[in-house]
């Protein structure tokens, strides 16, 4: 009988796609998430519920922050305008089950890229949008300045369902240290437990500390420590088996890195569709075809750079200028000493 | 025949549209999980957990299974629960009988009680007891020790540890003490049934209980000593206490706001169970010649338990339920070891919530079926 449905079903669409009529490109057809956003009106975003300089909501429920950004970005292209997005805050608990179970589209919310989340369950990761790694915080007035000063027997407060909580195990193993994991569902009651003195230390990715640290009742009170214990490359995500929507998503994310490396900024992006170089030519749309891969427009790259800036404007706006991470580390281009190297748009 | 199909056909209807409903879901999450690559399956059971838990009965740590982490988590579920319903139901009947009280005060300190702890929401009072007390104490050096061995610190209560020689010959004692004390009761009754004469069971019982483990002291050669918690530096304004035993804040939290909440449900019961034993009944058992200890004792409190029993079985369900809100505080429950980080770890959601539904669902079958066989005890038999 369900046979019988499935065929039913695709025989219902076959008519349906025969008599539209539409003129979207191969692309489009194939995609169901990128046919469903159109269609919709917005890009379904799932972001965390409140990391300050990643994806944080004001009191007026406007989201910002580099996170945020790709969203905007995405939107941008798809449907013309970077604020047609529904955010969803989501737990680490939550967030792969909403992805999977498609309730969102995109998932970025400093999620780290690791092998078994890419292949196990469902998901795929489509770049880096900030390189991090693990760090700890403690307070000043411990006298702490390095985790080789942990004795046996801290608490060390962090978020259940993260990478944290399984480096955590593997960084005190390896130095012999008895520790008590308190894990909490939410980072606001991490920072809360913490702050309260329940833990010695507090440990997450470092971008996250940084952030965090700004929530506490006396930032100053509290350092994090210059050690990183693992790598946390951070990106966003999209459900496995729609590769036109992880191709969009990636070069979303790619365009807002190329432009900052040629220079190209929300603001003078018009005037470069005049400029010689033909690399800039294309990412501002007056080179190339490069949307119709996508079944986009030709100005969908200049959108998300007019729109959202590019990748040194969003991170200056999100992270610098707030003072979470004023100096860029790793997460600076290629160019300057960085590790952020994107493939070519052409 | 046509009297037995008019029986079937409905419920033929209801079977197959059940299966159907199912069938379709099942269905469904099958096509979808398959889309998506995800693989269905209960092996990653036996894999390697790599995640510690703070507070476990048994010995657990990342190199243990995610089965054994699912047992730590539902042990720590099941101890909190166990724990709520015995401060729960001793809170709840001297709650309820003192709402019931003439004393004008103590009648009205019950009322206030009951109604502003249940008309709270319960995730309000776990976060009021976890963060807001919890800010209130103090660090672990700054704690002033109760009766010289107990602190009670914001990173948790340390009690001293019991350390036991010849623990074995004190256990049998009180096992010993006990079975004694039911061969007393059903002698007792029998001499009452038969001679109409009353022993006082209640004081031997206390005696027994007392008088043979402390003979267990005295020339079973049982001692005891005790560990007290000493204070440790960790780092400069960083202090620990170890030896000892630690019971984690957020045990303490969660036992404290369940068993506060859930009392309050149970005194409505016992005082509903009180009053709905009527009048007359007390009456006539106090003009037969009863002392008002043995009307309360032989004919109020049997009628009153079989009003009170089935409403106090659901809030103790209640209890055993609303203690998966501990993932809100870190204490690690089964939602939070299983169906939080292992969940998280593996990525297995329709496998590991299948689990925990089926676990949460045993544990309330088992509480009902206990408290239904003691409804049943104490229902009126006919003789």
């Amino acid at each position: 009988m369900f046979k019988y449905l499935k065929q039913l079903t695709s025989l219902v669409a076959m008519v349906a796609v025969l008599f539209t009529f539409t003129t979207e490109s191969m692309a489009a057809k194939k995609s169901k998430t990128l046919k469903n956003t159109q269609k919709k009106g917005f890009v379904r975003c799932g972001v965390s519920q409140g990391l300050p300089g990643f994806s944080n909501a004001d009191a007026a429920g406007n989201w910002t922050g580099i996170d945020v950004d790709v969203c905007r970005a995405v939107a941008a292209a798809v449907l013309g305008d970077a604020n047609k997005v529904k955010f969803t805050p989501l737990s680490a608990k939550e967030r792969f089950t909403a992805l999977t179970s498609g309730e969102i589209d995109i998932l970025s919310r400093n999620t780290t890229w690791t092998l078994s989340r890419d292949a196990d369950i469902g998901l795929t990761f489509v770049g880096v949008n900030f390189y991090d790694g693990q760090g700890f915080m403690v307070r000043k007035s411990s006298g702490i300045t390095s985790t080789s000063q942990f004795k046996d027997g801290i608490s060390a407060c962090t978020n259940i369902g993260t990478t944290t909580e399984l480096n955590m195990r593997d960084f005190f193993n390896s130095k012999g240290i008895k520790y008590e994991p308190v894990a909490f569902e939410k980072a606001d009651e991490v920072v809360a437990a913490y702050d309260a003195g329940r833990c010695d230390t507090y440990t997450t990715d470092k971008s996250g500390l940084a952030a965090q640290r700004t929530k506490m009742s006396n930032p100053d009170e509290h350092i994090v420590l210059p050690e990183t214990v693992s790598k946390e490359p951070l990106g966003p995500v999209v459900r496995q088996g729609d590769s036109v929507w992880e191709d969009i998503v990636r070069w979303s994310l790619n365009t807002m890195i190329e432009a900052e490396e040629y220079g190209i900024t929300s603001a003078n992006a018009d005037m470069m569709k005049t400029s010689d170089n033909p690399a800039i030519k294309r990412l501002v749309g007056a080179e190339g075809e490069l949307g119709a891969a996508f079944g986009l427009d030709n100005d969908w790259s200049l959108r998300i750079i007019k729109q959202v800036g590019n990748y040194g404007e969003s991170y200056k706006r999100n992270i610098a200028d707030t003072g979470i991470l004023p100096d860029r580390g790793p997460n600076e281009l290629w160019t300057k000493g960085g590790i952020l190297y994107v493939p070519p748009a052409r | 025949m046509n009297f037995k199909l008019k029986d079937i056909v409905p419920q033929l209807i209801t079977v197959t549209a059940v299966v159907l409903v199912f069938g379709f879901f099942t269905y469904n999450a099958q096509i979808n999980m398959e889309n998506r690559g995800i693989d269905f399956g209960y092996g990653f059971l036996s894999q390697e957990s790599s995640f510690d838990v703070q507070f476990s009965l048994i010995e657990y740590d990342g190199s243990h299974s995610y089965f054994r982490a699912y047992l730590v988590g539902l042990l720590n579920t099941i101890l909190v629960s166990v724990i709520g319903i015995i401060i729960a139901t001793i809170l709840g009947v001297i709650v309820g009988v003192a709402r019931l009280s003439p004393n004008y005060l103590i009648n009205k300190f019950a009322a206030f009680y009951v109604e502003f702890f249940r008309n709270i929401p319960l995730l309000l009072q776990i976060f009021f007891w976890y963060f807001a007390a919890l800010r209130a104490l103090p660090l672990p050096q700054d704690a002033e020790a109760i009766f010289g061995v107990f602190f009670l610190t914001i990173k948790g209560l340390y009690v001293p540890a019991f350390i036991w020689q010849n623990f074995s010959v004190f256990f049998y004692s009180i096992v010993a003490a006990i079975i004694a004390i039911i061969v007393i009761r059903m002698h007792a009754k029998r001499v009452q049934e038969n001679q109409g004469k009353q022993i006082p069971v209640f004081l031997i019982s206390i005696g027994l209980i007392f008088i043979l483990p402390l003979l267990s002291f005295l020339i079973g050669g049982v001692g005891i000593s005790f560990e007290v918690p000493v204070l440790k530096q960790l780092a400069t304004t960083s202090f620990i206490y170890e030896g000892g035993v630690s019971l984690p804040p957020e045990l303490i939290a969660l036992t404290l706001s369940l068993s506060l909440y859930t009392a309050t449900f149970i005194a409505e019961c016992v005082r509903a169970g009180i009053q709905g034993v009527g009048k007359g009944q007390k009456e006539a058992a106090a003009s037969i010649g009863l002392t008002p200890n043995q009307v309360l004792k032989l004919v109020i409190m049997p009628q009153a338990l079989r009003i009170i029993i089935p409403p106090t079985t659901n809030q103790y369900l209640n209890l055993t339920k609303n203690s998966s809100l501990a993932a809100a505080i870190a204490y690690p429950d089964l939602v939070l070891v299983f169906a939080g980080t292992a969940l998280m770890q593996t990525g297995k959601a329709i496998e590991i919530v299948s689990i925990t539904m089926f676990t949460y669902l045993t544990l309330s079958i088992s509480i009902s079926l206990l408290m239904n066989w003691y409804n049943k005890k104490i229902a009126i038999q006919e003789k």
